[in-house]
């Protein structure tokens, strides 16, 4: 039961209290530009999912088998290749992914389109690796975090889609209009998923 | 002469990376809250444009195009390591409070989208040139942002005490949401200034 909470808790701290997109800003380009319409913004939402939830984990691997002090052998300490192996694995990852869905799931591939390709250069998931370094989870809590941090980020980007196709039909003042206003709206979620931090 | 100064200083107000192409805002909020930490990520990011640019300008003629996303990956990679290794030997507090980010600079789409389209296309010289007026725009703005927050959020600047003590210090500006806040309104001042920026709905 202990382990149970555990893990429970891993996952609600990176879906709400410590969300990539809103606290820590990670995934902000792609987050920018792709939250103008719900549909296309669930697609993104759900392939980030599933990438965050592979490469974290596989990260950890090879992390903790190939480039930890001494992991290889005696004396070889390779955390100095953690960036390139990393950027490595998740673009390898994307593309084995973009051909599986082709293969397998030919309708959702072509919903998630350009957006698989475009995930590589997502900062969150390269900082959902850097943060499972950081904070030394072992194999099962990376998975965890992988998949909560996913998971908040899908969440944070659907609401804002949902907030910016309302807004079109605002009036905004002209300088404010766009990329401002979109910035003052994503600080007001930020403000409100605060809230949670209590938890 | 003018394309120099159209590739140096036009990223600056005209063509800002943060306030008018969107790229490289993941960092750019992160780091605001302390000026010391955005100083140094804003020289990292300088250094790593204009050296990424150099390194892919000089070999854009090579670069066969199918693969061009995983060489321009890899020099990136490359160059931040070496500035990642450089302040953990010589900065290690600031690395420290940099977290992740500096790993984070690999997928700061101004490095990317700048190599894409610019140094993919022109010389070497005007290259390092844009690469540097780059991160001299991304870092206008962040310096901005840290001076605001660090001034009214903790009444400091470079940690050194500023206001007076009788100050309250507004822990709000500390906080994530207001680095959207401050950015949102800059991007409108900006916008108000150069009335040619402003978005179609």
């Amino acid at each position: 039961m202990d382990m149970f909470i555990h893990y429970f808790t891993i996952l609600v701290r990176s879906i709400f209290v410590e969300n990539l997109a809103l606290s820590f800003f990670l995934g902000m380009c792609t987050y920018l530009a792709v939250s103008k319409r719900v549909e296309t913004a669930t697609g993104l939402g759900i392939a980030v999912i599933v990438v965050q939830t592979i490469t974290v984990p596989v990260n950890y691997l090879i992390y903790n088998y190939l480039l930890k002090d001494g992991a290889l052998a005696e004396n070889v300490d390779l955390t100095f290749l953690m960036l390139i192996s990393f950027i490595g694995v998740i673009a390898a990852m994307v593309q084995i992914l973009e051909m599986a869905l082709d293969k397998f799931f030919p309708a959702l591939y072509n919903a998630l389109g350009v957006f698989l390709p475009l995930i590589t250069v997502n900062c969150a998931i390269l900082g959902g690796s850097l943060f499972m370094v950081e904070r030394d989870y072992n194999l099962a809590e990376s998975t965890v975090f992988g998949l909560g941090s996913g998971i908040g980020w899908a969440l944070a980007i659907m609401c804002l889609a949902g907030i910016r196709e309302k807004m079109k039909y605002s009036n905004v003042p002209d300088g404010l209009r766009g990329l401002g206003i979109t910035f003052i709206t994503v600080g007001l979620i930020a403000l409100a998923f605060m809230c949670f931090s209590g938890i | 002469m003018s394309k120099v100064r159209d590739a140096l200083f036009g990223p600056i107000f005209d063509n800002n990376p943060i306030a008018l192409q969107v790229l490289g805002i993941c960092s750019a909020l992160a780091v605001t809250t302390k000026l010391e930490t955005t100083a140094t990520m804003c020289v990292a990011v300088t250094l790593v444009t204009a050296s990424s640019n150099f390194a892919i300008s000089m070999i854009r003629n090579h670069i066969p195009s199918s693969i061009r996303m995983i060489v321009q990956m890899t020099i990136i990679a490359s160059l931040v390591i070496v500035v990642d290794q450089f302040l953990k030997a010589f900065m290690y507090d600031t690395s420290k409070q940099l977290s992740v980010f500096v790993g984070l600079i690999i997928t700061n789409c101004i490095i990317m989208g700048r190599a894409e389209a610019y140094a993919m296309k022109n010389p070497v010289g005007l290259s390092v040139l844009d690469g540097i007026g780059n991160g001299l725009g991304y870092s206008v703005l962040l310096l901005a942002v840290a001076v605001v927050r660090e001034l009214f959020g903790s009444g400091k600047l470079f940690g050194l005490a500023v206001m007076p003590e009788s100050y309250p210090a507004n822990g709000l500006l500390l906080l994530s949401p207001s680095a959207f806040f401050l950015i949102g309104l800059f991007i409108w001042a900006l916008r108000t200034w150069k009335p040619d920026q402003v978005e179609e709905n």
